[in-house]
């Protein structure tokens, strides 16, 4: 079979580009090396649907990401997936801040932003009673809005493939070859042939458009790592928004943001790295996010930790986003360099990766048959979101969903066989993780994580030591030896 | 739905528990057990190493056989246990909704309610050890159901990180089962585990345990591959120089238990953030009214043995107050800590007009201590109880009882508090 287009990388532009065109009249296929999609910068952010006064006017990251918060709200609403307008605060401390918030605000309304306004230090202690008493006011931004931005993806990437689009994971790109108006890219064991290659690869978007056959390509991609603390549910309402400091040239700073699943999320720091792909976090990081986090919000208290992640950036070598038709290989778009802000960007950006490929020949109409949900029948439903009338009617239909495996999230056994039934199955750990936060919790996954590896193990039909926490080597567990003594 | 007496938790407590309320006079058909496993026993099922009930039976039995004592106990006083039924909330009304694929979601009010879900142990997270997040890092209880019930090993070259009771006895498990356990290391300068356990997990074994020590990197990207360890300074923070590399795919944590509270919480009962546990009275009633708490998810327990004489209590309470046997209190002390002690159970005393027995207070040390007085103090400074230690240890769990006469005296006097604490010899 022979793509119309080809996505190569599964984050958010990627995703959401396949699910902008699985509504039109073409073929479309995404390949990623991950095991599942959104496992780049989409998975590990600051899950800020930014409001967009951050870039400077003119700029393709200003029209985008303008329009994308906005898009980004409706594409939510139509898959179930929950992102709230809580607004952000930019907050000033003194007079040298004041300068930089009127910045701000004037780029924001040269960019579009709705609604921008710059508070004193009454109204902001009104809205954030827990803001430092040094707070003196801020920028406020009621469009920005929090969500879950790889839940987000992974919902739309359902509906893609709900609506056709073929999804290829832990397909790490390795070669391509370009005859007779088609590319052939393979991962050394398979082979994907399509008309359009659209390059989303994130932080290896600079190496995929070599191996694409660009050369001399102007973008280079500094990795750029972000760390970032999870705290416990019993701290999610002390901030009401999200709240930055006034950024700098290292980045937007670190800031305080409720989440959208009730937790308290404070990060990033902002370090340049040398492997993409390494997202440890270090103890220096972990009290310089603390002490950032302490200076806007006194009260946090990081003995309520319950998790630390890092997320890598792909920060480019000049100053917007790089997404333009290749001029050297036909029918090739390069969406390279897709930092901050290109989730809330994403689907502005699907628009805009379309109209590239117009340009380039690729011709479509639209279906008159899209599927804008997850599923033909709709969105499915955890059952910690049902309603009691919705939990019992499940609970009799299929009594898995009776049994509670998750204690700490109320994940069931139902929702887990749901997540291993969708058009993209979750086989491992980490993909039922990020689908239905079994293991997410205040024990993260100790009690839970042996019995959805059980389950998986038993829906696939293989033993336990097949389940992984998240593809590749990230084996969990081996058969005992059933000779003992392997010592050495 | 109506129930006298719901207990949510069928492990140690919740059985001890709802025995002892039969034992006293309740009828065991008022009384429903909700246990969110599909076996009765709770945590007991996966420890299958011996050791248990030497306090309670005078006998050395796993985990498994314990369960099954308590088990048969309920089977004998007639009480039936509700499995694969996970109860979702607790209101302070002792309304308590669960979830089971028999039931569906049920609601089903109380007039008492007995808290036994025990505890969940700490994890990665809450330390914030820093490095990347691969395969194989796993607390130690996870680790012991991998092993003993779903017959799988997590791993083949172990460090431990924390010497409590757990990660002890899955040192000695894994290294039976074939892995090698390169270390045990322990922030504190003591172990957190009973000195029974040091010796047979890890000295019959020659497994080394290392005491002020902490993992400061994990290395590895799908699945662990190393693990730094590094000696810490008395503000246990990582000494730079002392970091030693272990080629190994596991890290085990046994870093501590949690008593499990978010029902408890949800009621909106009080909770003391010592034992994170609920505050309660001697009868282990917390501050609402008919709802009771026992086990670990009051406060950690190191021997199970405890546990079932402290939810027997409970039981007991519960099933009187359904009756409507218990005695007013004419009078209520609070139980302070004084120096080196941690925290007390009960936090309070109630004592009615006429006490008829002796009120035990349990407690734990703050360090360890050599050649100690323990002493309860009433608010005047006069000593009530004293008992002599050679040494007390935080991992090890210490009692004085308060004589009726005592109790009397302080209800005489209206003597608002009392305190617990050491004193050096």
């Amino acid at each position: 079979m022979i793509y119309d287009v080809l996505i190569i990388g599964a984050g958010v532009t990627g995703v959401m580009t396949a699910r902008y065109l699985s509504g039109k009249t073409c073929s479309v296929a995404v390949c990623e090396a991950g095991c599942d999609v959104a496992m780049g910068a989409t998975r590990a952010n600051s899950a800020i649907v930014h409001a967009g006064y951050d870039a400077k006017p003119g700029t393709l990251k200003a029209r985008l990401n303008v329009r994308g918060n906005k898009l980004m709200k409706e594409i939510a609403k139509e898959l179930g997936v929950e992102c709230k307008a809580v607004g952000s605060h930019v907050v000033g401390f003194g007079e040298e801040d004041a300068k930089h918030l009127k910045e701000l605000y004037e780029r924001g309304i040269a960019n579009g932003v709705p609604d921008l306004r710059i508070i004193g230090q009454d109204e902001l202690r009104a809205m954030e009673p827990n803001i430092s008493a040094e707070a003196t006011m801020s920028l406020w931004a009621p469009s920005a809005a929090i969500t879950c931005p790889y839940g987000l993806t992974i919902a739309a990437a359902e509906c893609a493939a709900t609506n056709g689009v073929d999804f290829y994971l832990n397909f790490k790109v390795t070669d391509s070859s370009h005859a007779g108006g088609i590319y052939y890219i393979t991962n050394g064991q398979q082979t994907i042939a399509a008309r359009y290659v659209v390059n989303c690869a994130g932080v290896h978007s600079a190496e995929v458009a070599e191996i694409l056959g660009e050369h001399d390509f102007p973008i280079y991609i500094q990795p750029r790592r972000g760390e970032y603390i999870v705290m416990d549910k019993t701290c999610g309402k002390m901030a009401n928004s999200t709240l930055f400091v006034v950024p700098s040239s290292k980045g937007k700073g670190i800031l305080v943001s409720p989440t959208v699943d009730g937790n308290l999320l404070i990060g990033p720091n902002a370090y340049a790295i040398d492997d993409a792909d390494d997202t440890q976090t270090t103890q220096p990081g972990l009290s310089e996010i603390t002490e950032g986090a302490l200076r806007l919000m006194p009260c946090v208290d990081t003995r309520n930790a319950i998790t630390s992640f890092s997320g890598v950036r792909p920060t480019p070598n000049i100053y917007d986003f790089y997404i333009k038709n290749s001029e050297q290989l036909p029918g090739v778009v390069h969406a390279v360099g897709v930092e901050s802000p290109g989730f809330a960007s994403g689907p502005a950006t699907a628009e805009y990766i379309a109209e590239l490929l117009t340009d380039a020949g690729l011709q479509f109409t639209d279906k008159d048959n899209f599927i804008p949900t997850r599923r033909a029948d709709g969105n499915p439903k955890l059952f910690r979101d049902m309603t009691d009338e919705e939990k019992n009617a499940a609970i009799r239909e299929n009594p898995s969903y009776g049994k509670i495996i998750c204690r700490c999230e109320t994940v069931t056994e139902g929702d887990i066989l749901n997540a291993l039934n969708s058009p993209i199955p979750a086989v491992t750990l980490d993909m039922q993780k990020s689908r239905n936060r079994s293991g997410m919790g205040r024990c993260q996954g100790g009690f839970c994580s042996p019995r959805v590896v059980a389950i998986i193990a038993e829906h696939e039909n293989y033993g336990l030591e097949n389940v992984t926490k998240r593809g590749g080597g990230s084996w969990l567990v081996v058969p005992k030896n059933t000779k003992g003594g392997d010592k050495e | 739905m109506h129930k006298k007496l719901i207990v949510i938790g069928g492990g140690p407590a919740g059985l001890a528990a709802a025995v002892s309320a039969v034992e006293n006079g309740l009828s065991p058909e008022d009384i429903c057990i909700l246990e969110r496993d599909s076996e009765p026993g709770g945590i007991l099922n996966q420890c299958i190493h011996a050791g248990f009930g030497l306090h309670r039976f005078g006998e050395e039995l796993t985990g498994p056989e314990y369960a099954g004592r308590y088990i048969e106990m309920a089977k004998a006083a007639g009480l039936t246990i509700t499995v694969n039924a996970m109860v979702l909330s607790l209101t302070d009304d002792k309304k308590v909704t669960y979830v089971s694929p028999e039931t569906g979601y049920v609601t089903c009010s109380a007039d008492a309610v007995i808290l036994a879900m025990g505890c969940r142990e700490r994890t990665r997270g809450a330390l914030n050890i820093p490095g990347s997040r691969p395969a194989g890092i796993f607390t130690a209880g996870t680790a012991q159901r991998y092993v003993n019930m779903e017959g799988y090993m997590p791993g083949k070259r172990v460090v431990i990180l924390g010497s409590g009771d757990i990660g002890l006895i899955m040192a000695r498990r894994m290294t039976l089962e074939g892995a090698k356990v390169l270390c045990v290391c322990e922030l504190m300068p003591y172990s957190g585990g009973l000195a029974r356990n040091i010796v047979q997990c890890l000295e019959d074994f020659d497994i080394p345990l290392y005491l002020s020590h902490t993992v400061t990197a994990i290395g590895g990207k799908d699945r662990v591959e190393s693990v730094t360890v590094a000696q810490v300074d008395e503000n246990r923070r990582p000494i730079p120089g002392t970091e030693v590399t272990y080629d190994c795919d596991t890290l085990l944590l046994s870093v501590g238990l949690i008593p499990e509270n978010e029902l408890t919480r949800g009621a909106g009962v009080a909770i003391d953030r010592m034992t994170n546990g609920a505050f309660v009275n001697q009868n282990r009633e917390t501050e609402i009214d008919g709802i009771y708490a026992c086990g670990n998810v009051l406060h950690v327990h190191d021997l199970v043995d405890f546990v079932s004489e402290e939810a027997a209590i409970a039981g007991r309470a519960a099933a009187e107050k359904i009756l409507g046997k218990t005695a007013p209190a004419v009078h209520s002390v609070s139980v302070r800590t004084g120096f080196g002690v941690r925290y007390t159970i009960p936090e309070r005393i109630d004592i009615p007009a006429e006490p008829a027995e002796e009120v035990r207070l349990f407690f734990r040390v703050t360090d360890i201590y050599k050649k100690v007085r323990l002493t309860i103090t009433d608010g005047n400074g006069n000593v009530l109880v004293k008992k002599a230690k050679s040494a007390v240890a935080p991992g090890e769990m210490e009692s004085l009882s308060l004589s009726v006469e005592s109790l009397k005296a302080l209800a005489d006097a209206k003597c608002e508090t009392i305190t617990v604490a050491l004193e050096e010899m």
